[in-house]
């Protein structure tokens, strides 16, 4: 008994550096900036008077802004899309046990291992209409005059797709990778001897059982995609017009250069927001898993 | 054992100064590292200086033994702004050979970067000890507003300085009639580049001094199959830097005042007329200019692939460094319709109000007030002297013309450079320009700025 108790107080004892440590730079900062948030705050000295909603009735309102939600909406389902299927694909494919199976897997993961700003700049030089694949077309025969790619702005934000897809298809491959190893050849074994085939196997015995690694998978690459910044910002800075424009690149733009505290405040907010709608239903569905 | 032990420190060695090497060899993306080799610059400029504080070799001896560490400031990291930053320095050391100088430079973003580490440092405390800042808004605004800055008014009384700068400058950088920095170099925002042979060929005989002309000379191009204006909007700041040179073009540059100091509303015609302007030249433009920076756009006119371009007069910077020749090859005359204008991006130097040791900050600032100081760092820098006292025989022909404007045309600041107004409005101004590259919509605009203008409070 007496054993029990101090080992709980060694282990609280143990926390609580970390506890005081997320309560303060963590949920701290957050409440910190949900007050300024409903400030007027512009300019470099602090106005922490409390002027209510108005920030966020000006942001919503705002086209910019607007904009920002809409394209970070398509940006995330086309990216989630893409990492799924992409990932899917691979990791079925490499699972077949495929002679340099090992060595395709580095292949596929090495992208992981590449920062964004290191594939933006890539990226933004294969999609330059004067340097990139324009060249390639352009020798095969094709008329490129007016191929814009990046600088076309109804192709501008598939071409970050395409990147940020690029970056991340080989983590989730090896997501799926590890959900199909963990899953009993004794399952398959029984399917076959019921007289599936291979694509019956598929569809109803492994995509039911890969669920949880697909739903940890969006809520992985969801919340990247939502809080997008870095990679955006290399490519296109958020152009052309708004094409490529995030809430991430504006919060950013607003409050370190423009000094516009109170509407940067207002803009992660909402970022916060749109993240906690993601992530706290997956929450309460892990927590009702590990309950059954 | 010691063999070994000296071998690493060889190694060691060796990888510092590999690292070191590296980091100079990647200068960012921008002009070129150039050093500009400027027509007759003075010898004094190549005179040997004193490299550290605790140089015994210094030419002269000090007429003050100041003593200590003075940090500069600055976004200027390449090309022509830090040979000529260097140069300043030098003469600095000159003077007082036992200050340290470090050059505090922060690369990267047109400033951007610079500007959100000074911020840092300035509210946390620890301001350097003096910081290069546009004068006008950026500076008065930004940093005397809140009371980070002492006044130098006693410095410009003791130096004779308000008879050396034009009056409109020094109200640029005062407040409440005390002077806050002083300026080092004036740069030109409104400024037409062309390429003689371009226009020689599409048969343009006179540089076009009004809009009718300018679009007339744009046919004229157009017919040649020469793209007739080079546009850069990646960085969206110089599509505001052609619409303001367009806004005094249509309206003035009392209503440019006004405009900006909140008394016209945005929705006035003469915003709109400089809109419509603005989406008349949007049709003799590059197509990729979502892709380029203002650098590759003034390369796209040396090219030939375009034959003009709008831009301030550190594009010059750019040609000479890459050896074009002013007068001969290219020239520049006011953006058509603001002859007689004269946008300012002057760069300044002040003191902070927590500066670590203000004597130190007041005898550099000194030096860059001086004919001395404005005689070496300009013809590096591409800009004009911000006095002008300041002899002309180092400058080229296009840079002696600018003083000659700068001494009798009417100042107005930039905004798009941060002189006119606060950086909140600049950045949605940006962004409402961004929009009308593509959508050219005149009213929608219009009523965006000014909304724009009463969220950041430029209307109250």
């Amino acid at each position: 008994m007496r054993q029990a108790g101090s080992e709980t107080r060694l282990s609280l004892a143990l926390l609580i550096p970390s506890l005081i440590g997320v309560a303060v730079f963590v949920y701290g900062f957050i409440a910190w900036t949900g007050y300024i948030s409903l400030t007027d705050w512009r300019g470099l000295l602090p106005d922490y008077a409390l002027k209510g909603f108005g920030q966020y009735k000006q942001l919503f309102n705002h086209p910019r802004f607007r904009q920002d939600l809409v394209n970070t909406g398509v940006f995330t389902l086309m990216f989630l899309a893409g990492n799924l299927f992409l990932g899917l694909t691979l990791a079925t494919l490499l699972d077949r046990r495929l002679r340099g199976a090992g060595f395709f897997r580095s292949l596929f993961m090495f992208p992981m291992a590449v920062s964004f700003v290191v594939t933006g700049t890539v990226w933004v030089w294969i999609f330059n209409p004067d340097s990139g694949l324009n060249r390639i077309f352009t020798a095969l025969g094709f008329d490129t005059a007016d191929w814009g790619w990046i600088t076309d702005e109804r192709m501008a934000l598939v071409c970050v797709g395409l990147a940020a897809i690029w970056q991340m298809a080989g983590f989730t491959m090896a997501q799926y990778l590890a959900g199909l190893k963990g899953i009993s050849d004794d399952l398959r074994e029984a399917a076959r001897i019921d007289g599936a085939n291979e694509a019956q196997i598929f569809r109803h015995i492994l995509l039911p059982q890969l669920w949880p690694v697909t739903v940890g998978a969006i809520v992985i690459l969801g919340h990247i995609s939502l809080k997008i910044f870095d990679l955006v910002y290399v490519m296109t800075q958020g152009g052309p017009g708004r094409a490529t424009d995030m809430p991430g690149i504006y919060m950013f733009e607003i409050t370190f250069r423009g000094d516009f505290f109170a509407r940067g405040a207002a803009i992660a907010i909402v970022m916060l927001a749109m993240v906690a709608l993601l992530i706290v239903p997956y929450l309460i569905y892990s927590r009702r898993m590990d309950a059954a | 054992m010691k063999a070994k032990r000296v071998a690493w420190m060889a190694l060691a060695a060796l990888m510092v100064v590999g690292l070191i090497a590296c980091q100079q060899s990647k200068a960012p993306a921008g002009p070129p590292a150039v050093p500009t080799p400027v027509p007759g610059a003075s010898d004094e400029a190549k005179a040997p200086a004193p490299q550290g504080g605790d140089n015994a070799g210094a030419p002269s001896a000090p007429a003050e033994s100041l003593e200590g560490e003075l940090t500069i400031f600055s976004w200027w990291t390449a090309g022509g702004e830090a040979d000529g930053l260097a140069e300043l320095i030098k003469v600095f050391e000159q003077k007082y050979p036992k200050v340290k100088v470090v050059n505090a430079a922060v690369a990267g973003g047109a400033g951007t970067n610079a500007k959100a580490v000074l911020k840092t440092r300035m509210l946390g405390g620890d301001p350097p000890g003096t910081f290069q800042v546009h004068g006008g808004s950026e500076l008065i605004e930004t940093w005397v507003d809140a009371g980070l800055m002492a006044p130098i008014t006693n410095l410009f009384a003791l130096e004779g300085w308000k008879s050396a700068f034009p009056e409109q400058l020094v109200d640029m950088v005062s407040k409440d009639g005390e002077i806050y920095a002083v300026p080092s170099n004036v740069h030109r925002g409104n400024m037409l580049w062309y390429n003689k042979a371009v226009f020689d060929k599409a048969g343009v005989a006179a540089v076009p001094t009004n809009f009718d002309e300018w679009i007339a000379a744009c046919e004229k191009i157009k017919a040649t199959g020469v793209t007739p204006l080079a546009l850069a909007s990646r960085n969206k700041w110089p599509v505001l830097h052609l619409f303001e040179n367009l806004l005094v073009e249509a309206g003035g540059t009392d209503f440019y005042r006004e405009l900006f100091a909140g008394k016209v509303p945005w929705t006035d015609a003469r915003v709109k007329t400089a809109l419509e302007h603005l989406a008349a030249l949007l049709k003799y433009v590059n197509k990729d200019h979502a892709a380029l920076t203002w650098d590759q756009a003034s390369g796209q006119v040396q090219q030939g692939k375009a034959a003009m371009n709008v831009m301030g007069d550190w594009a010059k910077g750019y040609y000479t460094a890459q050896g074009w020749k002013p007068g001969e090859e290219y020239d520049a005359a006011p953006t058509p319709g603001t002859g007689g204008v004269f946008f300012v991006v002057t760069d300044t130097f002040g003191l902070p109000a927590k500066a670590p040791n203000p004597d130190l900050t007041r005898a550099f600032l000194k030096v860059v007030g001086s004919v001395e100081g404005q005689l070496n760092f300009n013809p590096k820098k591409g800009s004009i002297p911000a006095r002008t006292d300041v002899p002309r025989g180092a400058f080229d022909v296009i840079a002696q013309r600018t003083m000659d404007d700068f001494a009798k045309d009417t100042l107005v600041p930039s905004a798009a450079h941060g002189s006119a107004v606060k950086e909140a409005f600049v950045v949605e101004m940006n962004d409402a320009l961004s929009v009308f590259l593509s959508r050219k919509n005149v009213d929608k605009t219009a009523s965006a700025l000014q909304q724009a203008a009463s969220d950041t409070g430029v209307v109250q």
